[in-house]
């Protein structure tokens, strides 16, 4: 039996062997005979007053007012006993239509006064015949025993460590293990789980918490050893995505919520929902929805639209105050979080909004002074009506900026990190809508009256756009229009953009350089900036990945001065069949993986420095997911991290002692290690050859009794001669003729 | 030292043999012939003709008088080495799979494949070296002295023990038992390697106190005759079709590679098609030989350590001799036990 959700303890997930059985619990589902179900729609209320059967029926009537409140009963289902003494005996049972309504009245009219002297008490029928039977409470008081405090683990040990090193989680076949991050040596093992995860794994923003996807819901596990930290159960979730701030965590399912009696956490008003946002420190869910579908892309005519999962769903602003979720064509509902009440009462009417993304910062606008929360939407052309690019504050829901567009095929929103950015990437179409062409379109949020930049100078469509992290350039790559038919993906282009220095401002973007006849079509920065890959994955032709630094400390060709950037390829690093790149939390390290998700060739993942410097390869069989453990934001001000930066150089010199004398050690311990083995294997075999020696004494054999049976072919002399020397006789007739004698 | 091709065959090969002195190799292939070849130069000396079938399995017996082969055509045969002819054929329910002879020559075990309604099983024949002239060979006994049957998973692979004493089995499921060799007894069962992946080859060392296995779950292990515990693992990165241990210096020689109905589902770039080398002691990889264009299916090392040879799915058998750089190769901890 696969250990159900509720008693999953860690000593499930260590078992070797949970035996795999037929998931039945769609037919039990379907056939499931509920024995129970006509008392689901009873209640009963105690707390009434003591009265004689003559005033019964009036009580009952003044009790129906109350009753029908919360739904539909009648008279005739209310029923209040009487006993010998013709009195009522203070309570009565009653039906209502539906166990929903049931459930109300429980919920609204439990704990109610009725008037001064009496409060009604309100149960199912059911729960009292389930807690409330004979026996099953006990006569006698007894205080609930208070579990002594216990101090719980450390979310964020692993930040103390003394090397500063990174952990990361590692999927393969049905395991999943935690690991430290050792350069290039073996990463060393903090836990390994089989079946610790149904789906995949997931760690939150800052790293506190690993989330495992099971059929049964979601759980969290953190501290030094992983220990069980929460668990959300819904039922057969598939996708799962935390706040910003690790408050909040909103899972989604395709099959709507089925909510079963006895169920602790979810209750009816989950029931019927797709999406759960929980609230991850109390482990209750906050509020449930129902999902909304995309339609996805641009539909041929009379086509079905293609029903596409929107997600994220919800999308929080940076400080998790408000969650958005958008239905398409129509409205943005923004609410406010903990509460999840929708903000004003109403949704904003967008009309054909299409897409809307939250400011990853709060950001402060020049000449605004009070708090708020941007947000960038864009809707297309309807009918004459341009398309447009709007950004919204939040609370106040005005629209602080505008923008129209013309001949719009599609865009994309890509904020900067810090928010100062929002560049808008726009795909146009010319007038007869055979080519198409992009235009980037970059909001300067932080300038006065959000200035708008247009970068229109790349001929193709982009198909990749990503902002340097804190920093204010960017990559982009085009690709000309596919050949239809062609089993090549055609050739792109990578371009380097970056604003021209003039001063201390930063001027308009520039071009810096563009690099055409590539296959790359993935761009990953470094999380710290300045660094970035920029590689070809998911191809099944090219795998190359190309290192490049923004502001490298060389020569700076001639043409570029102006720019703040300065080019240069570190390295070009192969990985066949590469699937993700992900860089460590730090920026120092990057690897490379090529997913059994995606395809079974050369699974595994390697390890690179962030100049593209290769230190160890890991093929791994059925691999399938690396995540590195993210690391919340440095607790050092701007000034420390100067201090630190500047004194670099000292610090270098102390890790580099310690590396080597790291590298010493390890080598002494392999050194020792083989020793070791060598005189294993030296004694194991001297103690075989003894036993040997034995045996053929207790069996009479005479020592060579292993040699082969004489024959007149056997050369036993061989083994003295040593070598046996081949003597090749090659004859050759030179020449042939015939000499007549006569 | 160049390798030698011999181009022999016109199939993919199933197993070879060196013999005791080394100065022969005999080569098994799917398309019916054995072949014999001088292993210094690569000459041919000859082939045995008779065989049905392919054929899955050669030895020779110690004393270099009789060969014996295993067949598709559910027949073993014994061959006179010198003069090329059959001089026995014992005919078998299935095909077999593996003959080995005793150490001493005077025993030769056959596996037997398990299919239509015939379990596998392990057959050991009494054998005789007629008047120790090498005449009056056909003089054999016409039926197995013992048979020990596989009830759970059938037998893949078998050889014997230091003086004959066990058999040790190689099985489908990936265990290793040993039996007993004058009895049949099954003394011990190992599940040595991943369950259902199975054991391809069985390989001695020149004493018989171990040997090496390979199988499909990528891993050769190392065991102990006496008791099968495992003494060394060595991982590699293909499933593993056989291993052998070299004499004189402290390796082992792995082959293998993606099996070929698998090619096309795997990587085409590399096949993994190459003989590894593994430090016996350290289970590090040492280096590694490439020249298959197919699977490895046999390697096979020379008695006295000077040479190895490998025969693939391709048709073809590479011997390789060693150059001085091999035996010069020591791991600084040898060295110094050296020295002591």
């Amino acid at each position: 039996m696969a250990p159900s959700f509720d008693t999953l303890t860690e000593q499930d997930l260590h078992e070797e062997e949970v035996e795999e059985e037929v998931d039945f619990s769609d037919l039990k589902e379907q056939y499931d005979v509920k024995l129970e179900e006509g008392l689901d729609t009873f209640i009963v209320i105690d707390g009434l007053p003591i009265v004689p059967e003559e005033s019964r029926q009036k009580l009952i009537k003044f009790l129906l007012r109350k009753l029908n409140a919360v739904g539909h009963t009648s008279e005739d289902a209310v029923f209040m006993p009487v006993n010998d003494k013709s009195k009522s005996e203070g309570f009565a049972f009653v039906e209502y239509e539906t166990p929903e309504q049931a459930v109300a009245a429980v919920k609204q009219l439990h704990g109610v006064p009725l008037d001064k002297k009496h409060t009604l008490s309100v149960n199912k029928l059911m729960d009292i015949d389930r807690y409330g039977r004979e026996g099953r409470i006990e006569e006698e008081y007894k205080p609930p025993t208070v579990e002594p405090f216990k101090e719980k683990e450390h979310l964020r040990s692993w930040l103390g460590d003394a090397n500063a090193r990174d952990q990361f989680a590692l999927f393969r076949g049905d395991k999943v293990g935690v690991f430290w991050n050792n350069k290039g040596n073996e990463p060393e093992n903090v836990v390994d789980r089989a079946h610790w995860t149904q789906l995949f794994v997931q760690w939150s923003p800052k790293g506190s918490f690993l989330a495992s996807v099971h059929p049964q819901g979601i759980q969290l596990w953190g501290g030094p050893s992983f220990t069980k930290q929460k668990q959300f159960p819904h039922p057969f979730v598939q996708l799962v995505e935390f706040s910003p701030n690790e408050s909040y965590l909103t899972t989604w399912s395709a099959r709507p919520i089925q909510v079963e009696e006895g169920q602790p956490v979810l209750s009816y008003e989950e029931d019927g929902k797709n999406i759960i946002i929980w609230d991850i420190a109390t482990g209750k869910p906050l509020r449930s929805f129902v999902s909304h579908d995309l339609t996805a892309g641009p539909t041929g005519e009379g086509d079905q639209p293609k029903k596409k999962v929107q997600w994220p769903a919800f999308k929080w602003s940076a400080d998790e105050k408000y969650v958005a979720r958008m239905l398409q064509g129509q409205s943005i509902s923004i609410y406010e979080a903990p509460r999840m009440n929708l903000l004003g009462k109403t949704s904003v009417k967008i009309d054909g909004v299409m897409d809307f993304e939250w400011s990853p910062a709060t950001t402060q606008r020049e000449g605004i002074k009070q708090y708020e929360q941007l947000l960038c939407f864009w809707t297309p052309e309807m009918g004459s009506s341009p398309a447009r690019v709007g950004m919204m504050s939040v609370p106040s829901k005005e629209i602080v900026r505008t923008r129209n567009l013309f001949n719009v095929s599609d865009v994309k929103l890509h904020w900067q990190s810090q928010g100062t950015y929002v560049c808008v990437k726009v795909d146009r179409h010319s007038k007869s809508k055979k080519s198409l062409a992009t235009n980037l379109e970059i909001f300067r949020v932080r300038e006065k009256g959000v200035p708008v930049e247009v970068v229109d100078s790349l001929k193709d469509t982009v198909i990749n756009f990503a902002w340097e992290p804190n920093g204010s350039r960017f990559v982009a790559i085009t690709t000309g229009e596919a050949v239809a038919g062609a089993a090549v993906a055609p050739k792109t282009a990578v371009s380097f953009f970056a604003p021209e220095k003039k001063g201390h401002q930063l001027g308009s973007f520039k071009l810096v350089r563009t690099l055409d006849k590539k296959n790359n079509n993935a761009i990953y920065w470094s999380p710290k900036g300045r660094f970035v890959v920029v590689g070809t994955v998911h191809s099944q032709t090219s795998f190359d990945m190309d290192f490049w630094d923004m502001d490298f400390e060389g020569e700076k060709p001639e043409g570029e001065k102006d720019f703040a950037a300065n080019l240069q390829l570190l390295a070009t690093v192969e990985h066949y069949g590469v699937t993700d790149i992900d860089w460590d939390p730090t920026g120092r390290y990057v690897v490379t993986s090529a997913s059994s998700w995606t395809h079974s060739m050369e699974n595994g993942w390697s390890i690179h420095t962030f100049s593209g410097n290769t230190l160890a390869e890991h093929p791994t069989d059925k691999f399938k997911q690396f995540v590195w453990r993210p690391r919340p934001a440095t607790l050092l001000s701007k000034e420390e991290q100067k201090q630190v930066r500047k004194n670099l150089r000292e610090y270098s010199k102390e890790f580099e002692e310690e590396d080597k004398y790291a590298v010493d050690i390890a080598n002494t311990a392999v050194v020792e290690t083989r020793k070791r083995v060598i005189n294993e294997w030296t004694a194991w075999l001297r103690r075989e050859k003894e036993f040997l020696a034995e045996e053929r004494e207790a069996y009479d054999l005479p020592e060579n009794a292993d040699e082969a049976k004489l024959a007149k072919d056997a050369r036993p002399e061989a083994e003295e001669q040593g070598e046996t020397v081949v003597e090749e006789m090659v004859e050759e007739i030179v020449e042939e003729h015939e000499e007549v004698i006569g | 030292m160049r390798p030698i091709l011999l181009s022999g065959h016109e199939r993919s090969l199933n197993q070879i043999k060196f013999n005791r002195d080394g100065d022969l190799l005999f080569s098994v292939a799917k398309d019916k012939i054995v072949c014999a070849w001088w292993s210094a130069n690569g000459e041919r000396l000859g082939t045995y003709n008779g065989h049905q079938g392919a054929i899955w399995t050669v030895d020779v017996s110690p004393n270099t008088v009789l060969l014996a082969t295993g067949s598709a055509d559910n027949t073993v045969r014994l061959w006179n080495v010198k003069s090329g002819e059959c001089v026995k054929v014992w005919d078998f329910p299935t095909a077999v799979k593996r003959v080995e002879f005793s150490p001493d020559g005077s025993r030769l075990l056959a596996v037997t494949e398990k299919r239509m309604g015939f379990l596998g099983t392990i057959a050991v024949l009494d054998i005789a070296y007629g008047d120790g002239q090498g005449g009056n060979l056909e003089a054999q006994a016409e039926e197995p002295d013992l048979r020990i049957t596989c009830e759970d998973a059938k037998a893949t692979v078998a050889g014997w023990s230091y003086l004959g004493k066990f058999i040790i089995a190689g099985h489908e499921d990936g265990s290793v038992s040993q039996y007993d060799s004058k009895t049949g007894d099954q003394i011990e069962n190992i599940q040595a390697h991943e369950f259902d992946h199975q054991i391809n080859d069985i390989q001695f060392s020149a004493d018989r106190t171990y040997f090496i296995t390979a199988s499909k779950d990528k891993t050769a292990k190392l065991m102990s005759t006496r008791n099968l515990a495992i003494l060394k693992t060595y991982v590699s990165d293909t499933p593993l079709n056989s291993a052998t241990i070299t004499p004189k210096k402290e390796y082992v020689i792995l082959g293998g590679g993606q099996a070929a109905m698998d090619v096309t589902t795997t990587s085409a770039r590399q096949g993994k098609f190459e003989a590894r080398f593994y430090h016996k002691v350290f289970e590090d990889e040492i280096g590694r030989v490439r020249g298959h264009f197919g699977p490895l299916n046999t390697v096979g090392v020379h008695p006295k350590g000077t040479a190895y040879a490998s025969g693939g799915e391709d048709g073809y058998v590479r011997v390789h001799h060693f150059d001085k750089p091999y035996f010069d190769f020591l791991y600084e901890v040898e060295r110094e036990q050296l020295k002591r």
